[in-house]
């Protein structure tokens, strides 16, 4: 039936925004005796199954948009913004955060002249939009999303075993989770750029309230820290509208689809503006210290929102943008911030000992690399800069929700706390390895992102300072990641198993995103020729692949290095155990040595962590004045512009 | 351009039976040049092979039969790379098959838990950061000027690279001596008998694992040297030259100089990789992607 | 054909010497011998090395290194005791915390005696301890692997 499927899809679209927000609602207000466990699953299974739902009505289908009536919407998204504003001022006052405060208030005010002198002239006709892209986001979201939610059910319950003193919030922890999914997924749809600021400030304030779901001072102010800083990116985009409706009163142009095609002169502006929102979203450089701070969040909040998802929606609208910002000389200056946020991130995870922190890092690094790809823009870099995005969203979650299994098990998140791993909690630890294995070991995803990165961005201007950045930064990750993966896997001996007592449903959770890693470094030339490429053929008319040469033997070194540990299995000679060398010394297997007058000591190793060259302090001050420097140059070039 | 599938399978294999014999070979000049440099005799010219076949006669004692699969890996992935690359495959895809075998090597170090292993792995990963960028930057440099990451394309290049990439070249002999574990960069493990860490990463393997990482090391010698004939691949006789009188060199530096510490070692390469291999690729990219483009 | 012969790796350890034969064991491997022209190397490393090399008589205190030196050197190995000391004890055979020679702790293939041994001695030493590593690797392999009784003690 022709045209059929516009409608299928619209259904689609709008079950996928309002069906996390019922659950959300149901959550919130069921009764205390009512089991809500099989609420989060049902709806998790609802959600994950309509995205791939979606993906296989409209993976071939292209742009499209959608005319959705946005009068009544407008309002009642106006009154959320309000009452959420009202709400943080009051916080922000009680908790004396002024400049939190005055970033609401200056927020509003915005928003409120928006809509006063120029939102109630405006009836835009295609709200919402979908594409290839939007699929990919969808699915982010949708599946990775809704598998954090079901492993949020026993963390959050041994989380609270493990700490008394935190007040169980979980009705309102459930709530804001599926009220945060709700919102990316408004997000990654919507055509309209006031809707997108809307559920853009909805993600900044749920993750604002889970980051500060302990309650304690540390919590309180990160969040605030978060805050402040997104709310400066709110001020920017809310700016961004404001120039775009009193240059244009009709508000055509408040439409993405057609403000990206509305030619330089005029998009740049927007561009920036909103791509500065982008650069604090995903917590690029000045604005990294956020992202570290909400590592005090439960760890499957880090994993949703502080890697997966939330911070991808600042790359994401900076890849909306990427076209306009394509050889230009402010789209440099994002694409710089972005690359020296990749180097400097990637070289002071080296000097972390926290997993949690390092795991932040890499994702501030990784999210500079999809920032560099963005602002250089040219088509082959917004194919790595999307392929990026999936291999990065996978491997990571994965990453966190192990971290957090662990630290629920051994009560640390302290990477010198999980020496021998393998000999504890062997199940997890294969599980980590090939989460991290998929971070910076070829052939799996990021290595083959970056690969590409090179051969796309030596074609590009100004490219070689770019591969310059890779070329270290992406030895520097390949230390802290591999040291950590050593850790893991030494084999201390006689060692108590501590995988018992772990909720199926958690198992389940993390076998999936296991088998996602590799599943997605399987068949991600399918998802480069069924989504990435047709969206990249449609935004620059021309795409870019992998030489299939190359992907076939890309194909066969993965296959091989599945195979190999069944080496094993096939030993010529019997094995004979020795315990390591220690000048003679070693007692008790290797676990322990004899030292002087004949006393027996543990053998403890730590890793290496470089502080004097790859220290936060030193590296964070040179890195936030470069980057503040770049985004200066770049909003003192669109002042040129307006002038 | 992209190889005949055949005829880069016939390559590979012909690279995967060759390159240890030649390797081995390319050890035992090594040996006995090193061994006049210091006014001995030295050992067989085959010393190295009887070295490998002893090492398969042995026993395997381990730490941990994981330390089995890490070792076979390392063997596995070196071959692939070095296979790669001389079926004229991708440069750096080559390099980071190259890497992923190495890391197969640290992991060994690593799982035996042991502290001389351990120190072995933690410098052994330090020396790969520490050659990785001017490896990578090698290989931007002669898709600069060829115009191609293939191998295949850039061995029949007519163009001498080697004058385009002067600074590349020595940057890249500068990590070689780190990938030839020669001093002064010889920290985590060396082909000396003693040194202040004991083996360094191979500390913990012995017998038939041991046997395995030396010929890993073989395919690994001659995928460097492979790399260095790019360079001169214009001219063949030239670039055999080169591989020698490159080689010597490094034996003559592993003979006069002494171990750095590793913080040396990394400043240099990254110094090194930044300067000279950064400057050279930036005056080609003025001149070939802007100037013509 | 056999390798092992071909390429003989030492580890050196002085048990309670009173470092004459140690620093004949040095001279040995100075370019004047230059014993690496029958490809012996000195490792430093019971993993990989084939021959064991003690000087000195055993004690108390190193009772344990020296059999942790012994199980951590993979099978086939030969043990050559260096000098009086290592034989017997030699002249500190009556001390209060001397065991005798290394032979009281681990079994030795090859005695080289002297006070201190001679570097010729040593290395004529070495050389005849090869003949007893063919020997012992021919009988490892006679046996099968699953029959074969671990050298040191497994962990």
């Amino acid at each position: 039936m022709e045209g059929g499927y516009l409608v299928q899809i619209i259904q689609l679209l709008l079950f996928l925004i309002l069906f996390p927000l019922i659950s959300a609602i149901v959550l919130l207000f069921a009764g205390k005796s009512f089991d809500t466990s099989w609420i989060v699953k049902i709806s998790a299974l609802g959600i994950g199954a309509v995205s791939l739902y979606l993906l296989a009505v409209g993976f071939d289908k292209g742009l499209i948009t959608y005319a959705v009536s946005s009068g009544p919407v407008d309002l009642v998204m106006i009154i959320i913004e309000l009452v959420i504003a009202v709400y943080l001022l009051y916080l922000g006052i009680r908790h004396k955060k002024y400049s939190a405060v005055i970033l609401v208030l200056v927020q509003a005010a915005l928003i409120l002249w928006f809509e006063m002198t120029y939102g109630r002239h405006i009836e835009l006709s295609y709200n919402l939009f979908f594409d290839q892209l939007s699929i990919i986001m969808a699915l982010i979201v949708g599946i990775i999303g809704s598998l954090i939610c079901v492993y949020s059910l026993g963390y959050m319950e041994t989380y609270h075993q493990h700490h008394p003193e935190i007040k169980d919030r979980r009705r309102m922890f459930f709530f804001l989770l599926f009220a945060f999914l709700s919102a990316m997924f408004g997000l990654v749809f919507s055509n309209n750029l006031v809707w997108i600021l809307f559920f853009w400030e909805i993600t900044t304030f749920c993750s604002f309230v889970l980051i500060g779901y302990s309650q304690t001072e540390e919590a309180t102010n990160n969040a605030f820290l978060a805050l402040s800083m997104n709310l400066l990116g709110g001020v920017a985009f809310a700016a961004a509208l404001i120039y775009i409706a009193a240059m244009d009163p009709s508000g055509r142009l408040l439409e993405l689809n057609t403000l990206i095609h509305s030619g330089y002169v005029f998009a740049i502006i927007p561009a920036v503006l909103i791509s500065f929102a982008g650069l604090t979203k995903a917590a690029q450089l000045p604005f990294s210290s956020w992202l570290l701070g909400a590592m005090v969040a439960p760890t499957p909040v880090s994993a949703l929102l502080h890697s997966s998802t939330m911070v991808k929606a600042g790359v994401y609208i900076i890849l909306r943008f990427a076209p306009v910002l394509t050889g230009t000389t402010e789209g440099l200056m994002i694409a710089l911030v972005g690359g020296i946020t990749f180097l400097l991130a990637s070289c002071m995870a080296i000097s972390q000992s926290n997993a949690k922190r390092v795991l932040a890092y890499s994702t501030i690094g990784n999210l500079g690399l999809i920032v560099a790809c963005a602002g250089v823009g040219t088509y082959n870099l917004m194919w790595v800069a999307i392929l990026l995005m999936i291999f990065h969203a996978v491997a990571k979650s994965l990453l966190f929700l192990c971290v957090g299994t662990v630290e629920n098990r051994i009560g640390s998140r302290d990477i010198e706390d999980m020496g021998g791993l393998i000999e504890r909690m062997p199940k997890l630890a294969v599980m980590m390895f090939i989460g991290m294995a998929g971070m910076f070991l070829a052939p799996f995803g990021m290595i083959i992102s970056k690969w590409a990165a090179i051969e796309a961005f030596i074609t590009a201007p100004f490219g070689l300072v770019f591969i310059v950045i890779l070329a270290f930064g992406g030895s520097a990750s390949l230390f802290f990641w591999c040291k950590w993966m050593g850790k893991i896997i030494s084999v201390m001996r006689h060692q108590e198993n501590l995988e018992t007592g772990i909720r199926p449903e958690k198992w389940a959770v993390l076998y999936i995103l296991t088998g996602l890693v590799v599943i997605v470094a399987l068949i991600f030339p399918l998802i480069s020729s069924a989504l990435i490429e047709p969206f990249v053929m449609q935004i620059y008319g021309e795409t870019t692949r992998l030489a299939q040469a190359n992907i076939t033997i890309m194909l066969l070194m993965l296959g091989l290095l599945i195979i190999m540990p069944f080496s094993m299995l096939f030993t010529g000679k019997a094995p004979r155990m020795a315990p390591p060398y220690m000048g003679g010394m070693t007692t008790e297997g290797g676990m322990k040595y004899t030292g002087s007058m004949g006393i027996s000591h543990d053998l403890v190793l730590s890793n290496y962590y470089l502080k004097n060259y790859f220290g936060e302090e030193k590296l964070f001050m040179t890195g936030t004045l470069v980057c503040w420097g770049l985004i200066l140059i770049a909003l003192i070039m669109i002042v040129g512009v307006i002038l | 351009m992209i190889p005949e599938p055949y005829e880069a399978i016939v390559k590979a294999i012909i690279y995967l039976l060759l390159a240890p014999v030649l390797g081995g070979l390319i050890a035992g000049i090594d040996r006995k040049v090193t061994a006049r440099m210091q006014g001995r005799v030295g050992p067989p010219l085959l010393q190295p092979f009887y070295d490998v076949g002893k090492f398969f006669e042995k026993e395997n004692l381990v730490v941990t039969t994981t330390q089995n699969f890490y070792a076979l890996s390392y063997l596995v992935f070196m071959a692939v790379a070095g296979a790669l690359f001389f079926s004229g495959g991708d440069m750096l895809l080559v390099i980071f098959a190259f890497t992923l075998s190495h890391i197969f090597l640290v992991l060994g170090a690593y799982a035996a838990f042991s502290p001389y292993s351990h120190i072995g792995a933690e410098r052994e990963l330090i020396q790969i950061i520490a050659y990785e960028p001017m490896i990578i930057l090698t290989a931007v440099g002669m898709y600069m000027v060829t115009k191609s990451f293939y191998v295949g394309s850039i061995v029949q290049s007519t163009t001498p690279i080697i004058l385009y990439l002067p600074g590349v070249f020595i940057g890249y002999l500068i990590v070689l001596t780190i990938k030839l574990r020669k001093s002064p960069f010889d920290l985590s493990t060396s082909h000396h008998a003693h040194q202040e860490i004991v083996k360094g990463v191979t500390t913990d393997f012995a017998g038939p694992n041991l046997g395995r990482i030396e010929i890993a090391h073989w395919y690994e010698y001659v995928f460097l040297l492979g790399v260095v004939y790019l360079f001169f691949a214009w001219n063949p006789f030239i670039a055999i030259a080169a591989i020698i009188i490159a080689y010597f060199l490094e034996i003559l530096i592993d003979n006069t100089t002494s171990r750095v510490k590793w913080q040396m070692t990394l400043r240099s390469a990254w110094l090194v990789a930044g300067t000279l291999g950064v400057i050279n690729l930036g005056v080609l990219y003025y001149l070939r992607m802007v100037v013509v483009p | 054909m056999t390798y092992l012969a071909k390429s003989p790796w030492i580890i050196h350890y002085d048990a309670s010497s009173c470092n004459g034969c140690d620093i004949e064991v040095l001279a040995a491997l100075t370019p004047v011998y230059d014993v690496e022209r029958f490809g012996i190397v000195n490792t430093g490393n019971p993993k990989h090395a084939d021959v064991f090399l003690v000087t000195g008589s055993v004690n108390e205190q190193n009772r344990e290194i020296l059999k942790n030196t012994y199980d951590q050197m993979a099978d086939p190995k030969v043990v050559v005791a260096i000098g009086i000391c290592a034989a017997s004890g030699g002249i500190f055979r009556e001390c209060y915390n001397v065991m005798g020679g290394i032979d009281k702790v681990i079994p030795v293939d090859v005695f080289v005696p002297g006070c201190a041994a001679r570097p010729e001695a040593i290395i004529d030493g070495v050389v005849k301890a090869l003949g007893i590593l063919e020997a012992k690797r021919q009988a490892m392999n006679d046996r099968p692997a699953a029959t074969r009784k671990p050298a040191g003690d497994s962990v």
